[in-house]
């Protein structure tokens, strides 16, 4: 038994073989490599930027005196919109997610997912000219009904906006667009939860919302979160829907309703970028470069949460 | 007889009949139109308020539901019940954002979708008339040139990833598509500005193939995914069959391997263009926007369909109407070439799958 030991036969290598592995592992190198690419290139393109004088800030009259001061209300204005779209996104995922895999009847059920993906699936410039002429004039009676009725409420005080082009109207805009992304995934993972568990909640009498609470909520918890976390993503780095619905400012403010918008990075960079020349260029690009960075932060902590549940741990 | 009547009543004893969800959603819409109507004839509202009927209709559905079920059942059901009723209208409510951009694309977006727009451009036009032949071209040229980078970027990618790739080069690699996915769109144009601008040394750098770069860039990450996922399903068997009768591993790829996953892979390809052509952002930054016909990929600046749309609602001229008309055109247009591709990548994906026998 221990004696003999056959020797490993290798197979020999195959000159074919040798250029197909190697054309394989090229293109492999060429995702490193773009990826090296943009940081390296973002980053020469952004360093003017931070020596830039109150005079190369595009679109503004030089009220900001560093980019530093010049890039906190954009970062503002993205992180809060995206906050405010998920608001309204979440819930509504996850309710249309549980339709869908639990609620619906199943042979209509994937006809009925395909009509949620389509929303994923129109292009954001169309999103931008619906919002302008179609869902701005709808909601504009609701905002005035939220100014008059909730006056001491801070984030409703007026005067509101007369085209509605506020960020509540932007956020509005960002979750339908946002839903689709955070449907589709929290989908997967509810019917993912283990049949048996379901059928056991089930034959202990729980109605359907117990066995849900019971079994597909706890189990898809860690999903629900990596899937709003994408869906942050997305609508972080949403740009032509911003750009034309919002009336832009570069502020800090909580208002809802106002014509005053902190607006965000991407649909500042779109909307001064055709005209800038000379360092603006460059303080636009260092903007971006900080929207990179906090995509890639959320991205990565959705990451993080995906991989604590793929070992175990997330439950 | 008897016995066939007394049981269903004993079994459904103390609940609601099964239609009364149903039922009670129709009494409430009928109960707020009627009282929409009455605001209409006694002079408060001007016009038919139907978003306020179905608005409160569904409310009042949700909590008649929820009540009754209470009385009659119990407040356990009744949770689930207001639960169901929640859902659903959720549901109805996801839909109603779709419904009404079709609606609006269709109904504005007919008013120019005719022969002289897919036939001009916007060259000297400053009032009614015009088109977006330029626009489609350039949408056309832009996309293919991203799509002739992309998927043999991605497909080779793929292949390493699933036949070859172990240790920390497929880490990494895996890591880096994950990252790339989450590139938003305006970052990958000024990514290709930046490229361009310092490669040719000019400032104002547009071009169309800067575009293409911006959007390969998004799109490589998706090739990437889908073909991996395509790759995986081949089960293991065929391979081995094909080492069994001597065949070498990159014959065994190139012939069994890839044929049996080509219909996904090619359904991956549709879905990611479908994806990247209604980009707008990036092709902003990059391949600028222009009134002229520009056949020259790589060189001056090139019109692109969602770009059309954008710069006609944005920087109309003094009649505004035939500006919107246009743009609306152009959406409508934008959309149908996203279904088309969706719809072919289902077909695709439907009749030209192998049969592989369930897993």
């Amino acid at each position: 038994m221990t004696a003999t030991i056959a020797p490993v036969v290798k197979a020999p290598k195959r000159a074919g073989d040798r250029i197909f592995s190697g054309a394989a592992l090229a293109g492999g190198l060429v995702i490193l490599l773009a990826l090296a690419a943009v940081a390296v290139f973002l980053v020469a393109e952004s360093l003017p930027a931070f020596g830039a004088k109150a005079t190369d800030i595009p679109g503004t009259a030089g009220q900001f005196p560093t980019f530093w001061a010049y890039v906190a209300p954009l970062a503002f204005g993205t992180v809060w919109a995206a906050v405010l779209a998920l608001v309204f996104a979440i819930p509504f995922s996850i309710a249309i997610a549980l339709f869908i895999s639990h609620y619906a009847p199943r042979r209509i059920a994937r006809g009925l997912g395909a009509i949620i993906d389509l929303l994923a699936a129109i292009p954001s410039v169309v999103y931008g000219a619906w919002g302008i002429f179609v869902f701005g004039p709808f909601v504009r009676p609701f905002w005035e009904f939220l100014a008059e009725t909730f006056p001491w409420f801070p984030l409703f005080s007026g005067p509101v906006d007369p085209n509605a082009r506020s960020i509540l109207t932007v956020a509005l805009v960002l979750a339908v667009m946002v839903i689709p992304i955070i449907t589709a995934l929290s989908r997967e993972i509810f019917l993912q939860t283990p049949r048996l568990n379901e059928e056991a909640a089930l034959a202990l009498g729980a109605t359907r919302w117990e066995m849900i609470r019971m079994t597909v909520l706890p189990f898809g918890r860690a999903g629900i979160v990596s899937a709003s976390m994408l869906g942050l993503g997305r609508a972080l780095g949403e740009t032509l829907a911003v750009a034309m619905v919002l009336s832009p400012n570069v502020i800090i403010s909580f208002f809802l309703l106002r014509s005053q918008n902190p607006t965000t990075v991407a649909a500042n960079i779109a909307l001064q970028f055709p005209e800038a020349f000379g360092t603006s260029v460059n303080v636009l690009m260092a903007t971006g470069l900080v929207l990179f960075v906090i995509t890639f932060a959320v991205n990565a902590a959705s990451r993080a949460v995906i991989g604590r549940r793929a070992a175990g741990k997330g439950i | 007889m008897a016995t066939t009547t007394a049981i269903p009543a004993g079994i459904r004893a103390g609940q609601l009949p099964r239609n009364a969800p149903v039922g009670l959603l129709i009494l409430s819409l009928v109960v707020t139109g009627a009282l929409f109507l009455v605001f209409l004839l006694a002079g408060m509202t001007a016009a038919y308020n139907v978003t306020g009927a179905i608005f409160f209709g569904l409310v009042l559905w949700v909590v008649v539901t929820y009540v009754t079920s209470f009385l009659v059942e119990g407040s356990r059901r009744a949770k689930d019940r207001l639960v169901t009723t929640l859902v659903c209208t959720a549901f109805g409510i996801a839909l109603l954002p779709l419904i009404s951009l079709i609606v609006t694309v269709l109904t504005r977006g007919l008013a120019r979708f005719d022969v002289a727009y897919f036939s001009e451009s916007m060259r000297n036009v400053t009032g009614p008339g015009g088109g977006a032949i330029h626009a489609v071209v350039g949408t056309l040229e832009i996309t293919l040139a991203a799509a002739v980078i992309s998927v043999p970027v991605g497909l080779l990618s793929a292949i390493y990833l699933v036949e070859y790739g172990r240790g920390p080069i497929a880490r990494g690699i895996t890591f880096l598509v994950d990252v790339m996915t989450g590139i938003p769109s305006i970052v990958a144009g000024l990514f290709a500005f930046a490229l361009f601008a310092l490669i040719t040394g000019n400032a104002g750098y547009r071009a169309g193939f800067g575009g293409s770069v911006a959007l390969s860039l998004l799109m490589i990450p998706i090739v990437v995914r889908s073909s991996e996922e395509m790759l995986k399903l081949v089960p293991m068997e065929l391979r081995e069959a094909s080492y069994a009768l001597g065949v070498p591993k990159w014959l065994t790829v190139l012939k069994v391997v890839l044929p049996t996953a080509l219909a996904g892979i090619v359904t991956g390809v549709m879905l990611a263009i479908a994806r990247v052509v209604g980009e707008t952002a990036p092709l902003l930054l990059v391949a600028g926007f222009t009134d002229s016909m520009n056949y020259n990929l790589f060189d001056q600046r090139m019109m692109s369909l969602p770009v059309y749309v954008y710069t006609q609602l944005t920087q109309p001229g003094t009649d505004v109407q035939d500006f919107f008309d246009r743009a609306w055109a152009g959406a409508l247009t934008l959309i149908l070439i996203v279904l088309i591709l969706n719809v072919i990548a289902r077909v695709v994906a439907r009749f030209f799958a192998p049969k592989i026998a369930s897993r």
